[in-house]
């Protein structure tokens, strides 16, 4: 009360307090952005109204007319621009999600090769970091996609180091298992295998944390993947047909075929994207002060579980903050595909929006598809950042 | 780039920059800049491409110079703006270009709804294929299952889509952004077929293959591709202006006037070529423009004619047939809307 009457009679009018302007300005922030928005959005419609060109987004449900050779999702001429599309965002997931497990792999392995007391493999691992990282992604591209179709023979010549494999310029055919009944009760039975080697898991955690003593966890849940899968395959009849490729006319027909677009932009991206891994793990792992390992060493643990047990799970608090901008950064890199031919989101979307002219709706789906995926992403390794942080950290 | 440059021309739609559609808004803006702003190919030989000297020439730039000629009697107020097929009709739906000269296939839904107006048709074309013939191939029936390079973002894709189910054949193509991808992954090895229109296909052969006789092209010809120049809906004066311009250079050939001889024919008393060349009859006025407008022209571009010669022609190194594209009087499809 007495306050009240002190902040009366100090004379401050409403309009010159402190929290109530603060409230204003934000207010009027806001309805300034939002006036901003609406502005654009029916300035825009007006524009292509005057224009008569076409808005909207029905044009999705039109016939397509063109052929995407690479799909994992059935695709005809006569499907429609929203499967079109479907087939490329699909074909983008696929390489970014192969890219961002081989990258990391490969990261891994040559960031500890640039901290190894080898010499030679220290350097090597150095160079391949400096050379690639600095140079930029599309030449990199460029120059695998070339490397792939002109230093490897023509489909006539094809290589073919066992039967039903043959590498060409047309890309590397393989033999692939005839999908039918019985290799979907082994899928059945592999899933059966993960699901109980979940719960082994867990019972191993829960007895070693109440004795101490320790599960060969990793061993185990092979195992039972293995056994269950080839339960599951026995109990489906034993399939063993393959589709093997062989050439017909201009190609190969038959077996799975891995094409040279998507091989030269997984390698791609996977070899740039790895040399800036390498750094962040080798910055990661250097951040674990080296008392800890000693410390590990004195309580009589095996170096691979000093790695393993100490210093990998330290390491990570450092690591995977900068790694999702890695992953992101390479989601966002697949869309260089179309520059040598692969079939990604923006190549086929490109090609819907020059038979649609719509642009502006083609590049707004642009922007959704990736900054959904990329939300996702980050959503993703923040819960994983969560999990591997210091328990009752405050920061 | 290209799709940076998309999307600024999206912006722009967004923001209004090219202002309001109203009549007259885009003939009033070229004249109160001085000079013309054209849309034109990265560079095709033959349509538009710079010379070893800098200066952009092709039948698609001699649309542009004629349309700048008609308007300010001086065929060099031109801006070129180099476009690829993506970027081209968002950058004049946008106002970035006043007139997109850039072999332009006309088709319905570009003319609706993409909110454009075609001038008349200056090229006629259609889509072909060209094989290696190491290969054997005699006719586009036999191509089945064959893989086949392709630009993106061109009715190319779709055409070819048609062909093979309008034939029960299937196929694999590979889709490139640009024409030199596609052609160097052709050349490479990568596809056994590579298409597009024929007037692309001939000049691919004559400057792009290390040995021209190596290739053949297909004897199909599996769509019609009548290219022509695009000005955006909502200013009709700029549209005829852009149109008489066109038809001014083809009506000069009909009726045998040249950059050589046009002083002499303007003195001449046939009513039809006074009409033409602006002595008398006003049909310059009409278009808001100097009666001269015609004669302007074809002192310095040409006409039809020349400007196909020099550029496609026997005079030029695609050496393409005239064709579909010769004056109605000689087998062809080139005909003027007559000037009176």
């Amino acid at each position: 009360m007495s306050v009240r009457t002190t902040d009366r009679t100090s004379g401050v009018p409403w309009y010159n307090d402190e929290k109530t302007r603060g409230v204003l300005y934000q207010v009027a922030l806001l309805a300034l952005v939002l006036f901003a928005g609406w502005w654009l959005v029916t300035n825009t419609l007006v524009n292509l109204e005057r224009r008569q060109i076409s808005t909207g987004f029905s044009f999705l449900w039109r016939e397509a007319g063109f052929a995407i050779a690479e799909q994992r999702i059935h695709f005809e001429p006569t499907d429609s621009y929203a499967r079109a599309l479907a087939v490329g965002l699909f074909n983008t997931l696929e390489v970014s999600a192969i890219g961002i497990v081989l990258a990391t792999l490969l990261g891994t392995v040559v960031g500890v090769a640039r901290l190894s007391s080898n010499w030679l493999v220290a350097r090597f691992a150095t160079a391949y970091v400096e050379v690639v990282r600095n140079i930029p992604l599309l030449l990199q591209l460029f120059f695998w996609y070339a490397f792939i179709t002109q230093s490897l023979p023509s489909v006539r010549e094809a290589l073919h180091p066992v039967p039903g494999v043959y590498l060409s310029n047309r890309g590397l055919a393989v033999p692939v298992p005839e999908f039918n009944q019985g290799q979907a009760i082994a899928l059945i039975g592999a899933a059966i295998g993960v699901v109980v080697s979940i719960l082994v898991a867990r019972w191993a955690r829960r007895r070693q944390d109440a004795t101490g003593q320790p599960f060969p966890t990793i061993l185990a849940t092979l195992g039972l993947v293995v056994v269950f899968t080839l339960v599951g395959w026995l109990a489906g009849g034993a399939h063993s047909a393959l589709s093997i490729p062989h050439k017909e006319g201009f190609g190969f027909t038959g077996g799975a075929e891995l094409s040279p677009e998507f091989a030269a932009l997984l390698i791609g991206l996977t070899v740039y994207t790895a040399a800036f891994i390498a750094e962040i793990v080798r910055g990661g792992v250097l951040a674990v002060a080296y008392g800890q390992t000693e410390a590990a060493m004195a309580l009589g643990l095996r170096p691979a579980q000093v790695m393993r047990l100490i210093l990998l799970p330290q390491s990570l608090r450092v690591i995977v903050p900068p790694m999702t901008s890695q992953y992101l950064n390479l989601f966002k890199n697949s869309t260089l595909a179309i520059a040598i031919g692969f079939r990604d989101f923006v190549s086929v979307d490109d090609t819907v929006m020059n038979q649609t002219g719509q642009a502006i709706e083609c590049i707004a789906l642009i922007m959704a598809v990736y900054l959904t995926v990329s939300l996702l992403i980050s959503l993703f390794m923040n819960w994983y950042n969560t999990k591997v942080a210091l328990r009752g950290s405050t920061r | 780039m290209k799709r940076l440059t998309t999307a600024a021309a999206a912006l722009a739609v967004t923001v209004g920059i090219a202002g309001t559609a109203q009549a007259g808004a885009t003939f009033d803006a070229v004249k109160a800049r001085g000079q013309l702003v054209c849309g034109v190919h990265t560079g095709l030989a033959g349509f538009s491409a710079p010379d070893d000297k800098g200066v952009w020439a092709g039948i698609d730039v001699d649309i542009c110079r004629a349309v700048a000629t008609a308007m300010f009697g001086d065929g060099n107020k031109v801006k070129f703006v180099p476009l690829t097929t993506s970027n081209r009709f968002t950058a004049l739906q946008s106002g970035e270009i006043d007139l997109l000269a850039r072999n332009t296939t006309v088709t319905l839904t570009r003319d609706t709804t993409n909110g454009m107006n075609f001038a008349p048709v200056n090229f006629y074309d259609g889509q072909g294929f060209i094989v290696a013939k190491k290969l054997n191939v005699k006719s586009a029936k036999e191509l089945k299952g064959a893989t086949v390079c392709v630009q993106s973002g061109t009715t190319t894709e779709q055409n070819l889509a048609d062909y093979f189910r309008a034939n029960k054949m299937d196929f694999k193509p590979v889709t490139f952004e640009k024409q030199d991808e596609a052609v160097a992954a052709f050349t490479g090895g990568r596809c056994d077929v590579y298409t597009s229109d024929r007037s692309q296909l001939g000049a691919i052969r004559a400057s792009q293959v290390k040995v021209p006789e190596d290739y053949v092209i297909l004897p199909e010809t599996i769509s019609k591709e009548p290219f022509a120049a695009a000005v955006r809906h909502g200013d009709d004066q700029w549209f005829d202006l852009v149109k008489w311009s066109i038809y001014a250079m083809i009506e000069a050939e009909e009726s045998g006037v040249t950059s050589k001889n046009v002083d002499e024919m303007a003195k001449s008393t046939d009513p039809n070529l006074q009409r033409l060349l602006g002595t008398s009859g006003g049909m310059g006025k009409a278009l808001g423009v100097d009666d001269k407008f015609a004669y302007n022209i074809i002192k310095t571009v040409g006409n039809y004619g020349e400007s196909f010669d020099r550029n496609l022609g026997a005079g030029s190194k695609v050496k393409l047939e005239r064709g579909l594209n010769n004056l109605w009087k000689n087998g062809g499809l080139q005909y003027a809307i007559p000037f009176r």
